[in-house]
């Protein structure tokens, strides 16, 4: 890779996934992250009962996501070749874990609003 | 748990923190902004292709006022690369397919013809309608010619049919040899795969096919019905050193057979067999596929126009440029980049991405009245598929150098997962970034 700047990243992902739909994917994950930032700030804190959740669903998004990326890319387990391809693929794991987690608590927050003594 | 005061953000930090991530996302994405020069100059860039394409969007950033004429008379834009996924039927052939149109800069003039006749003395440029085109600069990025006609008994429809494929033909061909390879990775026999005996384009391609086959094959239980053998056109399987010992090997361990110094001479399709120029003589052998990649040339009116090596490669007539800064031997104002570039390495569109900045900072300097030290040093990129899911990711220079982007992380002469990941989702989009003149 030359120049392997910023600005080149964005034009990669907007040739991946089109313009349109590459800022649409990022305006998602740009709201799900402030909704969540505004679940905590109204609720002034952490619901332990539903992160509860959020973690019960967090080996869910990490299988999700690497099925998702081996669907698309023709690729199964049996093509890890070797360490740089097993990080790869437990960073694909964790970034699905993490995003089911943060989308299942702010959803939860926003649809079952915290009552008073909820903790 | 006790009182809810573990963690409490303030409605001032959440707004600091959003204002932080806007500022850093703003200068992230603020491209480096360099003066314009502003010239009169006329630029005819020959091809718009990759390297035509890719240079003009480029040049109009740097340029203020100058003409900037493109020429090409194709109206698709291929995307090469996804050949050899189209071949193996991975992709369809809309994959690679998108207008020239597409990639070009507003402000330059497309001329939809083709070159008839360039005259380097007059400074001119004729074009198929009787057009004629004076320039300043002249760039060459016409691409190159496949010379089937120099294969005896060979016939463009016969590509798809009898067990005979040609990926390199086209987007549409790229398909129908799937159809003749599909149909051998299902029902076994012999299949042969072969290269030409000139310079070619990516010369990992013709492996890359051949590793997919076997592949294919074995996922399809028929791969002990298959006898797979690769004929290289001279003495090794790559034109890099450690690269072929490495081919070697992986052959070996797939059970590939491969034979030196063969060249496919003619093909009887009727009774399905090939022969081979070898050394030793003519030697036929019958087929159930054949795979076949034929020789390379630049075009006619490049190799009429004086402009090609008269002492190199004189049956395929690639441009005499310096290996170093692509400018032409003879005559200043003129480049070659991409595939009809007289130099020693380097006809894939990774070179291009190299070899066009290098081309763009000569051409600038010029018309400012500086120079520049830029070069290309012959680097070329190769992911060499082995396997559907596994590739090697395959750099290396004029000096038959590795040159790995990521040291340490990426073993190039490892059969790696992230480098079919990269083959499969990043290579598109890089290329199609460097189209814009944006990587």
């Amino acid at each position: 890779m030359k120049e392997l700047t910023f600005g080149t990243l964005i034009a990669v992902f907007e040739e991946i996934f089109g313009r349109g739909l590459f800022w649409i994917m990022v305006a998602a994950a740009v709201i799900v992250t402030l909704a969540y930032f505004y679940v905590l700030i109204r609720d002034r804190s952490v619901s332990w009962r539903k992160f509860l959740w959020a973690q019960l669903s967090m080996p869910f998004g990490a299988v999700a996501a690497v099925l998702f990326v081996q669907f698309m890319t023709h690729s199964a387990f049996s093509d890890i070749g070797g360490p740089i391809d097993v990080i790869v693929l437990l960073g694909v794991a964790v970034a699905g874990a993490i995003g089911a987690a943060i989308l299942v608590y702010t959803a939860e927050s926003l649809l079952r609003p915290q009552k008073n003594h909820d903790a | 748990m006790t009182k809810e005061t573990q963690f409490s953000p303030s409605r001032r930090g959440f707004l600091s923190l959003a204002a932080g991530a806007g500022v850093l996302a703003a200068a992230g994405a603020g491209q480096q902004v360099r003066a314009q020069v502003a010239t009169k100059a006329h630029i005819v860039i020959l091809g718009a292709g990759a390297a035509g394409a890719a240079l003009s969007n480029r040049l109009v950033e740097r340029l203020d006022g100058a003409k900037i004429t493109i020429v090409d008379g194709r109206k698709e834009h291929w995307y090469q690369p996804g050949f050899s996924l189209i071949a193996a039927g991975l992709k369809k052939a809309n994959y690679s397919v998108s207008n020239t149109t597409d990639w070009l800069p507003r402000g330059v003039d497309l001329k939809t013809e083709m070159a008839t006749n360039i005259d380097p003395e007059a400074k001119t440029v004729a074009l198929g309608n009787g057009e004629v085109l004076t320039y300043d600069y002249l760039v060459i990025a016409t691409g190159l010619t496949l010379d089937y006609d120099s294969i005896e008994g060979f016939e463009m429809d016969m590509i798809g049919k009898d067990g005979v494929g040609s990926l390199y033909a086209g987007p549409q061909y790229a398909a129908k040899t799937w159809e003749a390879a599909g149909k051998f990775a299902e029902e076994g026999g012999v299949g042969l795969f072969t290269r030409p005996n000139t310079e070619m384009k990516c010369a990992g391609a013709p492996i890359k096919h051949t590793f997919l086959i076997d592949d294919i094959a074995r996922r399809n239980g028929s791969r002990g019905k298959a006898d797979i053998t690769y004929f290289a056109n001279n003495n090794s399987l790559f034109g890099v050193p450690i690269v072929s010992e490495k081919i070697r090997m992986v052959f070996g361990d797939r059970g590939i057979n491969h034979e030196y110094g063969h060249v496919v001479k003619s093909i009887d399709a009727g009774a399905k067999k090939v022969t081979f120029a070898t050394p030793d003589g003519d030697y036929d052998r019958d087929y159930d596929y054949v795979h076949i990649i034929p020789p390379q040339r630049a075009p006619e009116v490049i190799r009429n126009s004086g402009l090609s090596w008269a002492n190199k490669w004189t049956d395929q007539g690639w441009v005499e440029v310096d290996k170093h800064s692509l400018r032409h031997n003879r005559y200043a104002n003129i480049f070659a980049v991409g595939d009809v570039a007289g130099v020693p390495k380097g006809k894939t569109a990774a070179s291009v991405k190299w070899q066009v900045p290098v081309v763009e900072e000569h051409l600038v300097a010029d018309i400012s009245g500086t120079t520049s030290d830029a070069s290309y040093d012959g680097y070329t990129s190769c992911p060499l598929i082995t396997r559907i899911g596994r590739a090697m990711l395959i750099e290396f220079d004029y000096k038959n150098n590795l040159t790995p982007s990521f040291p340490g992380v990426i073993a190039p002469l490892e059969e790696l997962w992230i480098s079919w990941l990269m083959k499969e989702v990043a290579l598109k989009a890089t290329y199609n970034a460097m189209l814009r003149g944006k990587a």
